[in-house]
């Protein structure tokens, strides 16, 4: 099997799967192509045995009527429609898989711009242009864009997300194999499209650990050097969430929202994150970092049950990175939280359930 | 008449093309078939050109590096090979051209139901064409045929022009579907029932609801953006408020059925063909018929499987994926009984045939792989590769040129009067085929390695498959010289094809060769469906009096 696999692999020139989930898309790619050139050969076959079998003898021959039967319509339509809904019923589960990140996964913040990929991890540590992550554990990558819309592609993870201005999606992958993968954008970009390159690095687990404390102590040393400035462009060093906190205190955020779970004009933040909230028009949505995010740069489309929508938009005050910043500082706003020092929070910030 | 298949066919004088003479009488025609003649050059024109850039861009992408220009112009030339192709050539094509020509003489009418509206069709297209094309080239379009925003709205470059000539083409557009609706129900000749009615002419209906329905939110969406990029409200722009997704919806909602608006003339052309070729009725035809409505329908109902990787919700994605499909069964009943019209039939492997072979061809592989597509999770990894480039010039481009080349042969004798060296139009038809495999099998590959689409440069890894798809490009281009060098030839010294050279009972094959300006003496009788072959002799005429 494993074999066949391989052959197939090679004959689809694919590059080598660094997941499961690559793995997995790549037997539904197999079987498909399969019978899908079974099918089509088959009729091909068809197709050139009758012209040989009924070729024309005379010129105005004559040739009897031949109509369907209704056996014929419905194998016309049964069969394809047998083998496509197959098809559909493996391929969607994984998409589903795909867009449903387990709770356990460890985020990373992309931030798209023309033409280079910035990667920020909770805690401190971020690059340009390569991300580093532990192979054999779930990763969650929560990706903006600063300008236009780009995408975020790794070929050997069968993985595409796009990378869009003023809101954040997300993806995640587990990558298997420790090893260096291209990562491309696939969303035309401009003159850099092409240029826009990166790289993922996926290492043992325990280097991975010691890469990113060595990281996160080198960055606290260069916070501690510096005062943090009320630029516009925060360069995403230091703690994050410390900077969620600077930035919502900067902008004026605690006039409305509490972070202690007191209710005043706007809802509290405390225990915000993943909550599900009641929202004017009935819905009910959870409140999710798209959410978050969504609610400062548009905040009067969906308003909570029970509050006015006299929110001012923060379209154009808010960079991205920001943005990602104060949500990052909300996810940490938990009852449950452990008491954890700032300064030596966890290296990833678990993803806390209900 | 009576059919002579014995004696010598002759000429048909004075025709529509000699009836007047003078470029005044071509300007100001009102004729159908004029019309017909002049989209023909117009569309073939702008096949000439979109293929020019298309060569210019497979040579740029020989090697990984830069090979003939830089990355701007890069950029600008493959959105100059997708607005022309797209919408100077396959949306007008078949039916400008075909659709023109043939649905009033399959109809037994003397012209389409406004034949001023028709002219005015065509100016609209020159002046779109004209608008769009000098604007490209002078302002540096380089957002790509789809516009998506914020890009368009956010580029230093010139987006105003295409966006204009975009929209008075749609204009024309609409009013040819508009026009095609109104003569289909309207001029139908005493006695062909809906249900007689050619093929052709249930798959070009279909089509003109299309372009009637979706082309309004084409020019709508190309005014928002124009708007947006003038005057700088913020509709798509999320830096001044607006939503980018946005732009994605409207602008596949259109332009997925317009997909469709290529590929179902395509199968109203083939349709015809296998029948004439295999001296057969089709196998199915309200298969065939009906299963166009509901391409058209369904049609409008899937165009977010282009946002699969965007962040469009799980849910909407899974719908959006399985209704995908459901246009792959209308495709594949089609399929099936265009193989199935083949059995017990008396098939004449001529060009035309030739051709139908290739658009069963590429209609499979080029639908299967969208169905392949549209299992969602295998799209993300193609999504925005060159697997996507590949699967639809293979659906929309292969499929539909093969179909535009088998009626170009086919009706090429209606049409002119005169044939066309077969040797050279079987050698050229096999060149075509074999060019177009050979440059886009390299390219599904280039996408399941990962190579993106719209890469100016590349890593080397990617490297021999381009040579391999430039090469076949090339092969592709000298064999669409070769057909272009025998048809006018044709023009010039071919031999008289006589009203009816293949044996076909398509009702349009019951006029002389070129048909006479009012195409029929007095209003055809139908009395019989088309093609239907069951007793012996040649162009045996189907209608009373």
């Amino acid at each position: 099997m494993n074999e066949l696999s391989e052959l197939m692999r090679n004959l689809l020139f694919l590059p080598k799967e660094a997941s499961e989930w690559a793995r997995s898309v790549d037997h539904l790619h197999f079987f498909v192509f399969i019978a899908a050139m079974i099918g089509a050969w088959a009729v091909v076959a068809t197709t050139l045995v009758f012209i040989v079998r009924f070729r024309r003898r005379t010129a105005g021959q004559s040739t009897e009527r031949v109509d369907p039967k209704p056996v014929h319509e419905v194998l016309f339509i049964g069969v394809p429609l047998a083998l496509f809904l197959t098809w559909f019923a493996i391929g969607y589960p994984q998409y589903v898989t795909l867009q449903t990140p387990p709770k356990n996964a460890s985020d990373v913040y992309v931030m798209a711009k023309k033409w280079m990929w910035k990667f920020a991890y909770p805690g401190g540590p971020n690059s340009t242009d390569v991300l580093r992550v532990p192979a054999g554990r779930p990763v969650r990558l929560l990706l903006t864009s600063r300008d236009v819309i780009h995408s975020f592609f790794v070929p050997a993870l069968r993985l595409k997300q796009d990378a869009l201005p003023g809101r954040y999606t997300q993806t995640w992958f587990e990558a298997t194999e420790p090893g260096r993968y291209p990562i491309f954008c696939a969303e035309y970009c401009g003159l850099g499209h092409s240029a826009m390159l990166g790289e993922l690095v996926v290492m043992p687990p325990a280097e991975f650990d010691a890469w990113i404390d060595q990281q996160r102590r080198s960055n606290q040393a260069a916070a501690q050097d510096s005062e943090p400035t009320a630029s516009e462009e925060i360069d995403i060093r230091g703690n994050l969430v410390e900077q969620g906190r600077r930035i919502a205190a900067m902008q004026g955020c605690f006039k409305c929202h509490t972070v202690d779970g007191t209710q005043h004009i706007g809802p509290t933040w405390l225990d915000l994150y993943n909550r599900k909230v009641r929202l004017e028009d009935g819905r009910t949505i959870v409140a999710d970092e798209a959410y978050l995010t969504r609610s400062m740069m548009e905040p009067n489309f969906e308003v909570v049950a029970g509050y006015k929508p006299v929110m001012p938009t923060f379209q154009g005050k808010l960079s991205a990175p920001e943005a990602a910043a104060i949500v990052e500082f909300i996810k940490t706003l938990r009852t449950d939280a452990p008491s954890a020092e700032p300064q030596k929070g966890p290296i990833y910030v678990p993803i806390s359930g209900k | 008449m009576s059919p002579s298949p014995a004696s010598e066919p002759v000429y048909n004088t004075p025709n529509y093309l000699n009836a007047e003479k003078g470029v005044r009488s071509w300007l100001t025609t009102l004729d159908h078939k004029r019309i017909g003649v002049m989209y023909l050059v117009l569309v073939l024109a702008g096949f000439a050109l979109g293929g020019f850039f298309a060569m210019l861009l497979r040579l740029e992408l020989l090697t990984p590096g830069p090979t003939i220009m830089d990355a701007a112009t890069y950029n600008r030339m493959f959105t100059l090979h997708g607005v022309v192709m797209i919408f100077l050539f396959m949306i007008p094509a078949i039916p400008s051209v075909f659709g023109n020509f043939f649905l009033p003489l399959m109809l037994g009418a003397q012209d389409v139901a406004f034949p001023r509206i028709n002219l005015l069709t065509v100016y609209l297209y020159l002046l779109g064409a004209v608008i769009a094309v000098w604007g490209m080239i002078q302002g540096g379009t380089d957002t790509g045929w789809t516009f998506y925003t914020p890009y368009s709205t956010t580029t230093v470059t010139t987006e105003a022009p295409v966006l204009v000539g975009a929209f008075i083409l749609g204009l024309g557009s609409i009013l040819t579907g508009v026009n095609f609706i109104v003569t289909t129900h309207t001029l139908r000749a005493p006695g062909l029932t809906w249900m007689r009615l050619p093929l052709f002419v249930w798959a070009l209906y279909a089509t003109s609801i299309i372009q009637v329905l979706a082309t309004p939110v084409l020019g709508m969406t190309l005014l928002l953006v124009a708007i947006e990029k003038a005057f700088g409200f913020g509709i798509f722009d999320p830096a001044r408020g607006g939503d980018p997704i946005l732009f994605q919806h409207l602008f596949w909602f259109y332009s997925h059925p317009a997909v469709y608006i290529m590929v179902l003339p395509a199968m109203a052309v083939v349709s015809e063909v296998v029948q004439a070729f295999a001296r057969k009725n089709i196998f199915g035809y309200k298969a065939v018929a009906f299963s166009s409505l509901g391409i058209a329908f369904v049609g409008f109902f899937v165009w977010g499987h282009h946002l699969f990787t965007s962040g469009q919700s799980t849910f909407a994605s899974g719908v959006f994926g399985v209704l995908s499909m459901f246009v792959g069964i209308f495709t594949a009943i089609k399929v099936f009984n265009w193989t199935a019209t083949l059995y017990k039939g008396a098939i004449h492997v001529a060009a035309p045939f030739v051709y139908f072979l290739g658009f069963l061809y590429f209609l499979m592989f080029g639908g299967l792989t969208g169905i392949a597509l549209s299992t969602v999770s295998l799209d993300v990894h193609w999504q925005d590769t060159y697997f996507v480039v590949a699967h639809f010039h293979f659906i929309m481009v292969g499929a539909t040129i093969m179909a535009f080349l088998a009626g170009l042969h086919y009706w090429w004798p209606k049409m002119f009067g005169r044939m066309y060296s077969e040797r050279w139009a079987l050698a050229a038809a096999v060149l075509v085929i074999l060019g177009f495999n050979a440059t886009f099998i390299p390219q599904f590959l280039l996408g399941n390695m990962g190579m993106p689409r719209r890469y100016y440069s590349y890593p080397e890894q990617f490297w021999s498959l381009n040579v391999a798809s430039t090469a076949g490009a090339s092969l592709l281009a000298f064999g669409f010289i070769i057909v272009l060098i025998y048809l006018v030839v044709s023009l010039v010294s071919g031999k008289v094809a006589g009203p009816n050279p293949w044996g076909s009972r398509g009702y349009e094959w019951n006029t002389p060769s070129p048909p006479n300006v009012l195409n029929f003496p007095e209003t055809p009788v139908i009395t019989s469906g088309a093609h239907e072959y069951q007793d012996a002799g040649t162009a045996e005429v189907k209608h009373a009096q």
